[in-house]
């Protein structure tokens, strides 16, 4: 399986991710640099945290405006799976990939810790090695993270399963303690807390690997014959 | 105002406008000695923050020359952009520490940001992947509304340009003592990661070179940072507040990346980042090392403000400026990396071979000064030294005796002074996770992080007691480095090499200037003993608010490295049934202690003990007890004593608790300040062999799942409290003192 990782100016976890696909999932990973990016021929595509164009004007708004998310449209519509964390999850909420928004947290503060987040939905492409209900603990690391959206919203996305992590204790006031939800077809996730930062014992979590694991298991369903 | 261009070279004699760039009579004469005429306005102007404190440790110097900087493991000392140790595998360890205490008394957030964003621009100007950032913070006692003020702001900008940058902020302490009212500290450390292959020097060498301008546009703000940093804080400091440098960190992340590639690149020879004294520093630094001179044309330096003048360019501070020396005729190659970034690379001058420091602007040469003069030939002090009264006074004191009733009331008080409470505040709101190898983050003794695709680790920890430097510099600046290593050594990993963040008073006062020869000669001990040179540092004098001067405060940045990751140590219990033991002796030390703080609200008597040779031979022993896999956790034993530290090492949520036997005089054996001491845990049955390696190991009793603290002395139960309730407190004690009215 092979991953792209977009790296606008300032997302600084694009090694990170780019490290969980390569290493800890043990499968192909090429950081593509915004400008030149062709996301042609990738299996799925890695939106990674950061603070691209150092968040000025609004977290996520100007790397949604670039070029490449364009292409980004195109794969979404397309179904290719697209996961986006932190300031990730931002751009696609920014670009209308995903429903919402995200606020300041509730302290106003920027909080980096480990939370517990609730596995609500284990039937998506992004999920199916978890179990429904599973605690897992990754961590969070944002000044905006607080998922806010209308109440007709809160229930199609409640309606349609599209809610797929919450959190335990919430830390930033997230609505309905949303973590991360996908678009309605299921192949568009956005998640503020950091599955790449939690993908070996000694980071002190490795339970973001199944996040990554369930992407392959499923494009090898899909895609690999006899598998 | 300084900035006024006709003023002639006459009148800069005449008026003594020199005087207010902070030369002496005496200095301006050996400048127009050296120049074989007036200097004009902007000369002078060079000269001043050349020779201010800040750039060339004109006071220091003869003190910094005692460190020892050698050692087998040293690759780069003192001198360039920041020291380099080497960690095996071809790859070594940058890392320095710097100040910005004066801009952060001024104006927090951005002397805080600025102060990190400076720091690591000097780790990747060496050519190494900044990987981690540590911090150390002094605040006057958070009982008013200006010291809130000043420590909410200075976290929020650490935060605000450590997380935007993608380094991860992952230890760090803050103490808070009356002495810091005034004049906060702020210290920043960066630590970066590099193939030693790949080091950078910051030299324009080569006849006929380019020197490439990049970053930031250049501006008014921070004119005269480094005089300003070089005097004492006054009430007039308020009107300094353009003095302060506002910081972009997402130019910083933009020209991390840039300049990472462009050390690849044959064509780069040398690079260099404008930090204090901006292009001047950087300018004549480069061509000075190299033994050549520099010409520039102040016409090309991008200007983010209109009718720049050549003295406002050469002495702006702006941030996130890098200086590049590129051969000629490969400028396109640098100019093209540096574009897919977004960012313009332009040329401003050549390298010259006579040795001149000259620039032009609008046609004409506007300073020709000899290069070397502005690295060299500052003067250099040998200040009058003199014995405080105070430190007489203190040592011919009898032993401080403290009377305490209730020791579990102790207990918790101890547990929520600032100083020994969690920081919890402080570091949730630092990103100390990015880049996805970090082991422990802050709340560790030391911070440890993996070092990717390599058995191997490295801890990194940033130290000072203040307390007792204050009453004793000599011991006290031993502690500061012993202590440094205890932490490094705790976590399992092996002490290299030290940085030093010296922040004193005013050194014309002969009293602080012993301070500072005492602490240089204690630290230069310790750093002898534990065989951890100095590779680089920073000196920040002048620290006083209204005539009082901050309490001696020596930071001690220290790197250790895990041989194998299978070393790596927490500092909390992590097994019920463990066997818990004390190593190191205990007397009744209290001089400088939190205990003092409590009962008597200020520090005196003699400076706890400590032994050099104890020191090394427990910390080996230590390590090497780590090593055999016969350590399940230690902590070292610090402020509050060794109830503090046991408490500590419960605080992890997990339900543990001690039953712990205490001997000999109960409040020497809880709370006294003893050095040299750790707190462990060892699986019962690995018990004889750890005491077999390790001497002093007196055993105390075992980690229990009651949840309960409880402490027997002799036949008397003396604590008895739920570990809940005691973490409930600590860390609540800062969150509940920053909302409390002053």
């Amino acid at each position: 399986m092979k991953f792209a990782v977009v790296v606008f100016p300032g997302s600084n976890c694009d090694r990170d991710m780019y490290y969980a696909a390569k290493e800890a999932l043990g499968e192909e990973a090429d950081m593509l640099w915004y400008k030149d990016a062709n996301l042609d021929g990738y299996d799925a595509i890695l939106i990674p945290g950061g603070f691209s164009y150092g968040d000025y004007l609004r977290c996520g708004a100007i790397a949604s405006t670039s070029k490449v998310v364009e292409q980004l449209r195109e794969k979404a519509e397309a179904g290719v799976p697209i996961l986006g964390v932190c300031n990730g999850f931002q751009i696609l909420v920014e670009s209308g990939l995903l429903p919402g928004a995200l606020m300041r947290n509730k302290n106003l503060k920027f909080m980096c810790h480990f939370e517990d987040l609730v596995v609500e939905n284990n039937e998506t492409i992004f999920t199916s090695n978890y179990e429904k209900g599973e605690v897992i603990s990754i961590p969070i690391a944002h000044m905006e993270g607080n998922y806010y959206c209308d109440e007709e919203t809160l229930a199609s996305l409640r309606d349609n399963n599209q809610i797929v992590f919450t959190y335990k204790n919430n830390p930033n006031g997230s609505a309905a303690d949303i973590a991360g939800v996908t678009n309605e077809r299921g192949n568009v996730l956005g998640m503020m807390p950091h599955p790449e930062r939690a993908v070996e014992a000694i980071l002190n979590s490795a339970d973001g690997l199944k996040l990554f694991q369930s992407m392959l298991k499923n494009w090898r369903e899909t895609y690999v014959a006899g598998a | 105002m300084l900035q006024a261009p006709e003023i002639t070279p006459e009148m800069v004699e005449q008026d003594k406008v020199y005087r207010e760039m902070g030369l002496t009579d005496k200095e301006y004469d050996m400048i127009k000695d050296i120049m074989g005429r007036r200097p004009n306005f902007t000369e002078i102007g060079i000269f001043s923050v050349m020779w201010s404190e800040h750039c060339s440790y004109k006071t220091s110097k003869p003190l910094l020359k005692k460190f020892p900087t050698e050692g087998k493991q040293v690759v780069q000392g003192p001198g360039e952009g920041a020291g380099v140790v080497d960690i095996g595998d071809g790859q070594g360890v940058v890392f320095k520490v710097e100040s910005h205490n004066h801009p952060s008394a001024v104006e927090p957030y951005q002397g805080a940001a600025t102060g990190v964003g400076g720091i690591i621009r000097d780790v990747f100007s060496m050519g190494a992947r900044p990987i981690a950032s540590l911090n150390s913070l002094r605040f006057g006692n958070l009982t008013t509304d200006r010291v809130k003020y000043l420590f909410e702001e200075v976290v929020h900008g650490i935060a605000g340009y450590g997380n935007c940058v993608g380094v991860p902020t992952v230890g760090g302490e803050v103490q808070f003592d009356d002495s810091y009212e005034g004049n906060p500290l702020v210290n920043a450390m960066c630590v970066g990661l590099i193939d030693t292959k790949d080091i950078q020097k910051g030299i324009a060498s080569g006849l006929g070179n380019t020197i490439m301008y990049v970053g930031s546009k250049t501006g008014r703000d921070g004119i005269h940072g480094a005089t300003f940093a070089s005097e004492d804080l006054s009430e007039e400091t308020e009107s300094k507040r353009s003095n302060v440098q506002v910081g972009d960190p997402f130019m910083e992340k933009l020209l991390i990346e840039a300049c990472l590639e462009v050390i690849h690149s044959p064509a780069l020879v040398g690079i260099q980042d404008m930090g204090a004294a901006g292009l001047t520093s950087s300018a004549s630094e480069m061509a000075s090392k190299a033994g050549m001179g520099m010409e520039m044309n102040l016409d090309d330096i991008p200007q983010r403000e209109a009718n720049m003048t050549a003295y406002e360019m050469m002495l702006s501070e702006s941030q996130e400026r890098m200086l590049l020396c590129v051969k000629k005729g490969e400028e396109q190659e640098i100019i093209d990396i540096f574009r897919k970034y977004n960012l313009e690379a332009v040329a401003v001058g050549t390298v010259t071979d006579d040795k001149r420091f000259r620039l032009l602007h609008k046609g004409e040469v506007v300073a020709d000064i000899p290069v070397d003069s502005l690295a060299e030939d500052a003067p250099i002090f040998h200040k009058e030294s003199k014995v405080p009264a105070f430190y007489e006074e203190y040592q011919n004191m009898p032993a401080y005796a403290p009377n305490v009733t209730g020791h579990a009331d102790m207990l918790k008080k101890l547990l929520q002074q600032p100083t020994i409470a969690s920081k919890e505040y402080v570091y949730d709101q630092y990103d100390s996770m990015v880049q996805a190898n970090t082991v422990f983050s802050p709340g560790s003794d030391a911070a440890v992080l993996r070092v990717r695709g390599y058995d191997k680790a490295l801890a990194m920890t940033i130290d000072c007691n203040s307390r007792y430097i204050h009453l004793d510099p000599e011991v006290g600046g031993q502690i500061a480095v012993a202590e440094a290593a205890r932490n490094i050594v705790a976590s399992g990993a092996k002490p290299l090499a030290i940085t030093d963040g010296l922040n004193f008073g005013n050194p014309d006062k002969p009293e602080n200037f012993w301070q500072m020869e005492k602490s240089v000669d204690g630290m230069s001990a310790a750093c002898l003993k534990l065989d951890t040179p100095v590779i680089s540092g920073n000196v920040s004098l002048y620290n006083e608010s209204n005539g009082q001067a901050i309490f001696p405060t020596p930071i001690v940045g220290m790197v250790g490295l895990h041989e194998s990751v299978s070393h790596i140590t927490p500092s909390h219990f992590q097994n019920e049934g463990d066997a818990i033991y004390v190593i190191g002796e205990t007397a009744a030390e209290f001089g400088g202690s939190e205990l003092q703080n409590v009962l008597e609200g200020r520090y005196f008597g003699k400076a706890p003990a400590i032994d050099l040779e104890v020191e090394a031979k427990r910390q080996s022993e230590l390590l090497e007890a780590i090593r055999s896999g016969l350590v399940v956790s230690a902590h070292d034993i610090s402020e509050g004593g060794l109830a503090v530290a046991v408490a500590e090492s419960l605080f992890t949520g997990k339900g543990f608790g001690a039953n712990i036997a205490v001997e000999g005089e109960l409040t020497a054996a809880l709370f006294s300040e003893s050095q040299s001491r750790f707190v462990v845990s060892v699986k019962e049955a690995d018990r004889q062999a750890f005491e077999q390696a390790v001497e002093n190991a007196h055993y105390l009793g075992t980690v229990s799942n009651q949840g309960k603290l409880v402490v027997s002395n002799g036949t008397e139960e003396v604590i008895n409290e739920e570990i809940e309730a005691l973490q409930q407190l600590w860390r609540g004690a800062i969150p509940c003192l920053l909302k409390s009215k002053a």
